[in-house]
């Protein structure tokens, strides 16, 4: 690649940030160039966030259809997977998806709301909710 | 000494070039890169992250950090943590005696970082070089064009975070001064190294053969019903080609970078142009990526199988490539 090739075209997800690819300039060297996005990066980057936005609005719905329980949004809106939650919080991953049925939800110990909240980077509070 | 930020590509290499620079050893993130042998190509099935299998262009995390130690006779001092209170309190007596300290970090919870880049993956590296007078952690993050402050908690939170390659804490730093390499020996042997990874592998899923592996992975895709799931994989693929700090072309040109520093050094003008055939190769990979996006977004129809021929095309080019740059060695 030579540095004029250098993509410059913007990539959203890198949020104004340029990254620092390797490219040949005109004495053949190679150096960095400081390129603010190729869109092939943005296709794929955006791929895998929407996948994950898609995971967090689907627990949404949901929630709000009295189906699952906040937990669940939560953990996917933090991009989170089960065995993950599993590993930030020391929980069994069986006892995280019996956490996800509404009614045991509601029961759950302050302590065990306290753990998640913690591994989840947020409040209690905002914790029983979806917003 | 003031520590002086620079921008990279890669996290690793990049942490690794500063910090010796700052301990009076300038080598370029490319030197440091090619030295520790850290080109690879992996293509892990059971390694899963959101249900995808992992595909890295580069050796493990923490390979460049271990790999310079013998070149430059230096020793690296890691410590980890059990509780995050004794981490803080290490990092900060650490700080106090001037040092500039590495650090293993969570990319999800570094809140400088852009929010679509935000994934969890645990084995982010970011130099430590001091705090603000509100208490701030100084941050020199080699894939950020400048400097970056953190709050405590944040930054506590980033280096105990849990999960795979969960880092515990650490924290790195030499003991002693890096002493500048015997070149003459040090550079043969590290790209003869990387030349066994990339052609010699008993593992099927390593170096030029996991490259044909992953060709027919990816040839044997569902480009029917099941499209939203191939296209995931797909995309994985490239994202850890391009997105994740490599400099592009899947760590290509930054090795091509340290082929035409080596050449220099050893008076080889075959290394040099081992080092033009080699950015032609990184060339092809970003063309595989633009045939891959251009599939995710329906500008073209999906066909796995033609992604599946562009692979086996580069692990042949791979191969005839590493082949010969162990003759030139």
């Amino acid at each position: 690649m030579r540095d004029a090739d250098v993509p410059q075209e913007g990539n959203r997800t890198l949020a104004g940030h340029r990254k620092a690819v390797y490219a040949r300039g005109s004495d053949g060297r190679l150096a960095i160039v400081a390129s603010a996005g190729w869109e092939v990066e943005e296709i794929v980057t955006r791929q895998a966030v929407e996948d994950l936005e898609r995971l967090a609005a689907d627990a949404r719905a949901r929630v709000l259809a009295g189906e699952a329980s906040p937990l669940e949004f939560h953990m996917h809106r933090q991009r989170m997977d089960v065995p993950l939650l599993a590993q930030a919080t020391g929980l069994w991953q069986w006892r995280i998806r019996r956490h996800f049925r509404p009614a045991v939800f509601t029961r759950l110990a302050p302590a065990l709301l306290a753990r998640y909240a913690d591994a989840l980077g947020m409040s209690v509070d905002a914790l029983r909710r979806v917003d | 000494m003031e520590f002086r930020h620079s921008h990279a590509s890669h996290c690793e290499s990049g942490v690794m070039s500063a910090m010796l620079r700052h301990h009076g050893l300038p080598l370029s993130e490319a030197m440091v890169f090619g030295l520790s042998s850290a080109l690879s190509f992996a293509y892990l099935p059971i390694v899963r992250i959101n249900g995808l299998p992992l595909v890295a262009y580069r050796m493990p995390p923490r390979f460049i950090i271990r790999g310079l130690q013998k070149p430059l006779g230096l020793k690296m001092r890691f410590e980890t943590f059990r509780r995050p209170e004794d981490g803080e309190l290490r990092l900060d007596a650490l700080l106090a005696e001037g040092r500039v300290v590495g650090l293993q970090t969570s990319v999800f919870w570094l809140p400088y970082m852009p929010p679509d880049l935000r994934f969890h993956f645990n084995a982010h590296n970011v130099i430590a070089y001091g705090r603000d007078p509100g208490g701030d952690y100084r941050l020199s993050d080699p894939v950020i064009e400048e400097p970056v402050t953190c709050t405590p908690a944040d930054l506590a939170r980033a280096r105990f975070a849990k999960g795979m390659l969960a880092p515990r804490g650490l924290v790195y730093y030499p003991l002693g001064e890096p002493h500048e390499p015997a070149w003459e020996k040090a550079l043969p042997a590290a790209i003869r190294k990387t030349t066994r990874i990339m052609l010699d592998s008993p593992l099927p899923i390593i170096g030029v053969r996991g490259i044909r592996r992953l060709a027919n992975a990816i040839g044997r895709l569902d480009s029917g019903h099941d499209a939203v799931r191939s296209k995931l994989f797909v995309g994985q693929v490239v994202r850890m080609q391009e997105e994740i700090g490599t400099g592009g072309g899947g760590f290509r040109y930054l090795y091509a970078a340290f082929l035409q520093e080596a050449a220099d050094h050893l008076a080889r003008p075959a290394l040099a142009g081992l080092a033009d055939t080699l950015v032609d190769i990184g060339d092809e990979w970003r063309e595989f990526a633009l045939a891959t996006a251009r599939m995710i977004r329906d500008r073209d129809p999906l066909e796995p199988p033609r992604l599946a021929a562009l692979l086996r095309a580069l692990a042949d080019r791979e191969q005839a490539f590493f082949t010969d740059l162990r003759r030139a060695a």
